[in-house]
């Protein structure tokens, strides 16, 4: 499988999803610049953490318009899996991949510390290997991680059994304790936290793979 | 020029003559900034040159000593580390947020300027007292300024802040220390050098337009801060962590078209001091236009153009003739860049603006004659040798006291707001014994920790700055490190008072003595001088980093992880009498004075004391491992417990000691253990000539300290542990 890496203007966790595609993974990966129209032949697609654009203006709010993710955008119409981490997810929200907002923590702080998280479906590519209910110990770094949306998308996604990870431990208000949603067509999904930063015992948790290897069975090679 | 403009731009009269004799006229007004800005304390070190002579500096590992953006160490593989502290003190009172920001941005610059890319930020900083009724609430808009500036700063550009200190002092009331440490990685063969070359070559200006931000920012912090000093906001630049980012990305990959000759951040004292010292550096001369800078205002003169210390840019050298692939890396990451001037042959600054000449220096005589002082010091400040008041005993009630005290109490707080696990390579982080990163390309790691403690440099600026290093040698060793090389951060005040003048020489050369001892060669580092508000000047405070290499392997936690294992306490009981015992946390909390001496330090034992636990950890033998400082014994203990099963310790300690002198008194060469096999433990000690009593055991619940018979305290562990983690938002509020 070959995962395609999106690197916009201020990405810093690009290299870290790179490194959990290809090294820990063992997996194909490779960079995908963001001015480029097209993303060549990649079977799935990461948007890493970081501050695109400086997160200048809103998190997110400029990187929706640059031109990989026009490519994005029909990637995903197309059934590819698409995975945004933390500045990731902020981009999939601007760019109305996915519903609701992120927005200023509560405690109006940056805030980097682990978290758990409950699996809440495990009928998602992005958690497939995943039991229900299986507790995650994954870090978030994050200034504007606090999901927010109206009580009619909050309803839905509930119903539609979108939302995918809940803090056990909410670091920054966001309502109902959700931490990651899908897309309607669960094949795109968003998440604060960062698996690709929990993949090694050695650095403290390797629970976060689970979502890598989910993709991977989800979508075998050549498949 | 009048005597009165001369004074202005903190020249003497003595200095202003050598200029004229220099230049063989009277220089002009742009000249004279360039020269005020090069020969100011910040740049020139024109107070401290003589006695930094002293430092060791070379070492097997040391591929590059002090003189360049950073020094470098060889970990082996082909692999080299950059490494460096500075200061950014003076800017971040006057506006803590841009003043702490821009300090990261600054020595990150110096990192990648190497062709290393920054993999860590350690911080040592320092405040007023938080619960100060008069200067309380300022000192809390300072710290929550500064904190939230180096997190902006650290998180954005993509760099993990993995640990650090932080002590609170009224010295530091008028006058906080922001010390930010930075460290990268690279091949060998890639290491850049600020170094111009090349009669011909285009010099190349890169990254943000040039504004009047920052003028004098070099001078301002070779100044005391008088009541006028709110007026130098202007002086204090804004940082773009984004822009730095890009700077980043777009200098390492320009670096590797082999297209670049030589490269030098911006930083103090601007494109004056990156065009004069690359210059010298070469043995060239550079002419720039400057016109071609790009310019964020309309008008600057040449003077503004030179001195201004807008951050995140970038001189080059570029060989002729492949500009084209440097700039085309520039514009992929949409930066804008400027060929400004080429190298000569006749080792002179020219600079042109609108085609005139405005300045023209020879390189050598500005960046390296400086003046040089060998300034007066006599003795330094004494403190009382005994304290004011009796000692009074209760180790009960001290122990919860202390661990809520500023100093000692967990700073989650801080190092929570900064992201310290991009890059996925921390293996420990802030609240470790030390910061360990481990280098994914190697299979070794690099552990870092900072110290100073101006307490123990007040009473004895000699024996304060040992006991730093011999502190943070024995950090690194205690998560299984071996110290390979240091740098330094020297905070002072006035150094033309003589006995603070004296505090910095006995400093340096107890810094000196000590990394020579410990093989600890140091690489770079800053000095700050002048941190006096209204007369007032702060404890000497010199800071020491020091960087350690070890394998790559899951970190040995201070926490004790089981119950029913035995509590070891290597390098012994240790001593202190009344008069070492005033340097003491007990002694500034609980009795609220400082007097006497610091704790003796024997570095001969010192440095057993680290090869055994280096040895015991190779061997795998302890479960856990804390070094005793801030608040000796009972404090480390209770710290020991906090881990997530709060594993909990019975100890026993057979001691004449006095029980608050036993329980905290701070004695260094002392480490506590926990290991299921004492024996081999002793047998370790053995050989290497220390002691290393047992002292106790794990329990699984709570924590008790008696001696002999007698039970000096006994306390519940969520208790202690939630004083000590909560204290530290209850005085920043």
């Amino acid at each position: 499988m070959k995962f395609g890496v999106i690197v916009f203007p201020g990405s810093n966790c690009d290299h870290d999803a790179f490194y959990a595609a290809g090294h820990l993974l063992g997996q194909k990966a490779e960079y995908v610049w963001h001015d480029s129209e097209d993303l060549g032949d990649v079977d799935a697609v990461i948007l890493p953490g970081g501050f695109s654009y400086g997160d200048y203006l809103r998190c997110g709010a400029i990187a929706k318009f640059s031109p990989v993710m026009g490519a994005v955008r029909r990637f995903a119409a197309d059934g590819g899996l698409v995975l945004g981490v933390c500045n990731g997810f902020q981009i999939l929200v601007e760019a109305g991949l996915l519903p609701g907002a992120l927005i200023r923590n509560r405690s109006l702080k940056f805030v980097c510390r682990d978290v758990h998280l409950r699996t809440e479906t495990s009928n998602s590519p992005f958690t497939c290997a995943a039991q229900r209910g299986e507790i995650l110990r994954v870090p978030v770094a994050h200034g504007e991680g606090c999901y927010y949306a109206d009580e009619r998308t909050l309803d839905e996604l509930e119903a539609e059994d979108r939302v995918v990870f809940r803090y056990l431990d909410n670091p920054n208000g966001s309502l109902r304790d959700i931490a990651g949603i899908l897309n309607r067509e669960r094949n795109v999904m968003g998440m604060m936290p960062h698996p690709e930063r929990a993949g090694e015992t050695l650095l403290g948790s390797a629970d976060g793979l689970v979502v890598l290897e989910s993709m991977l069975q989800a979508r075998p090679v050549g498949a | 020029m009048t005597a009165e403009l001369i004074a202005q731009h903190q020249l003497t009269p003595e200095e202003y003559q050598k200029i004229v004799d220099i230049l063989g006229r009277e220089p002009s007004y742009t000249e004279l900034g360039i020269f005020s800005v090069m020969w100011s304390e910040h740049c020139s070190y024109k107070s401290s040159r003589v006695h930094l002579k002293k430092l060791p500096t070379r070492g097997k590992l040391v591929v590059q000593g002090p003189g360049e953006n950073a020094g470098i160490i060889d970990i082996g593989d082909g692999w080299v580390i950059a490494f460096k502290i500075e200061s950014h003190n003076h800017p971040s009172f006057i506006e803590p947020f841009q003043g702490a920001a821009t300090g990261v941005g600054g020595i990150l610059r110096d990192i990648f300027t190497m062709g290393a890319r920054p993999i860590a930020v350690l911080d040592s900083l320092r405040f007023g007292r938080l619960d100060d009724p008069e200067t309380g609430a300022r000192n809390r808009r300072i710290v929550n300024g500064v904190v939230s500036g180096i997190a902006h700063y650290g998180n954005c550009f993509g760099v993990p802040t993995v640990g650090g200190e932080c002590i609170f002092e009224r010295c530091y009331d008028g006058n906080p220390l922001v010390n930010v440490f930075a460290l990268g990685v690279c091949r060998k063969e890639d290491v850049f050098y600020a170094k111009a070359a090349g009669v011909g070559n285009p010099v190349i200006y890169v990254g943000a337009r040039t504004g009047r931000d920052g003028i004098h920012g070099a001078s301002m912090a070779s100044a005391e801060f008088t009541e006028e000093s709110k007026q130098k906001r202007p002086n204090v630049q804004v940082g773009d962590p984004f822009m730095e980012k890009l700077l980043l990305e777009a200098c390492l990959e320009a670096m590797k078209t082999g297209a670049i000759v030589g490269i030098q951040d911006m930083g103090a004292a601007g494109l004056t001091c990156s065009t004069c010292e690359m210059g010298s550096r070469g043995g060239v001369g550079i002419e720039i236009e400057l016109d071609r800078v790009p310019q964020r205002a309309a008008g600057m003169q040449a003077y503004e153009i030179m001195l201004s210390e807008s951050q995140e840019r970038m001189l080059l050298v570029a060989a002729r003739g492949r500009e084209e692939e440097v700039f085309e890396v520039f514009r992929k990451w949409g930066l804008e860049a400027a060929q400004i001037g080429v190298v000569t042959d006749d080792g002179k600054l020219r600079v042109r603006h609108h085609g005139e000449i405005v300045a023209e220096i020879p390189n050598r005589e500005l960046a390296d004659e400086a003046p040089l002082y060998n300034r007066p010091h006599t003795a330094p400040p004494c403190a009382p040798r005994q304290p004011e008041r009796p000692i009074e005993a209760g180790v009960q009630e001290a122990l919860p006291t202390l661990l809520a005290a500023p100093d000692i109490c967990s700073k989650r707080w801080i190092w929570q707001q900064y992201d310290y696990q991009v890059r996925t390579n921390t293996v420990a982080g802030p609240g470790a014994e030390a910061a360990i990163i481990r280098i994914k390309e190697t299979g070794t790691s690099v552990a870092m920790s900072l110290d100073g403690n101006g307490r123990y440099c007040y009473l004895s600026p000699r024996e304060g700055a040992m006991l730093a290093v011999a502190e943070c040698c024995r950090n690194l060793s205690t998560v299984g490190a071996k110290p390979v090389a240091a740098t330094n951060c020297l905070n002072f005040g006035n150094p033309e008072r003589p006995e603070i003048m004296a505090q910095l020489v006995e400093a340096i050369e107890g810094m000196a003595d000590a990394c020579r001892f410990f093989d600890t060669p140091i690489t770079g580092g800053n000095v700050s001088l002048y941190n006096e508000t209204l007369g007032e000047g702060i404890y000497p405070t010199p800071v020491i980093g020091v960087v350690g290499l070890l394998p790559t392997a899951p970190p040995v936690s201070i926490h004790f992880q089981n119950a029913g294992r035995t509590v070891m306490l290597l390098g012994g009981i240790g001593s202190s009498d009344d008069v070492r015992f005033g340097s003491t946390q007990y002694a500034k909390e609980i009795v609220g004075q400082l007097w006497g001496l610091p704790p003796l330090l024997d570095m001969e034992y010192e440095q057993r004391v680290q090869y055994a636990i280096r040895r015991i950890l190779e061997e795998g033998l302890a479960e856990s491992a804390h070094d005793l400082s801030d608040g000796g014994l009972a404090v480390t203990l209770a710290e020991c417990c906090f881990g997530p099963a709060e594993i909990g310790a019975q100890i026993e300690i057979v001691s004449h000691l006095r029980p608050e002198v036993l329980a905290f008194h701070e004695a260094p060469s002392r480490i506590l253990i926990s290991t299921a096999d004492p024996k081999r433990v002793t047998a370790i000690a053995e050989k290497y000539e220390i002691e290393a009593p047992v002292v106790g055991v794990t329990i699984e619940k709570g924590l008790e300290i008696r001696q002999r018979t007698v039970t000096l305290g006994s306390w519940e562990i969520a208790a202690l542990k939630s004083t000590f983690e909560r204290a530290f938002e209850s005085y920043v509020r």
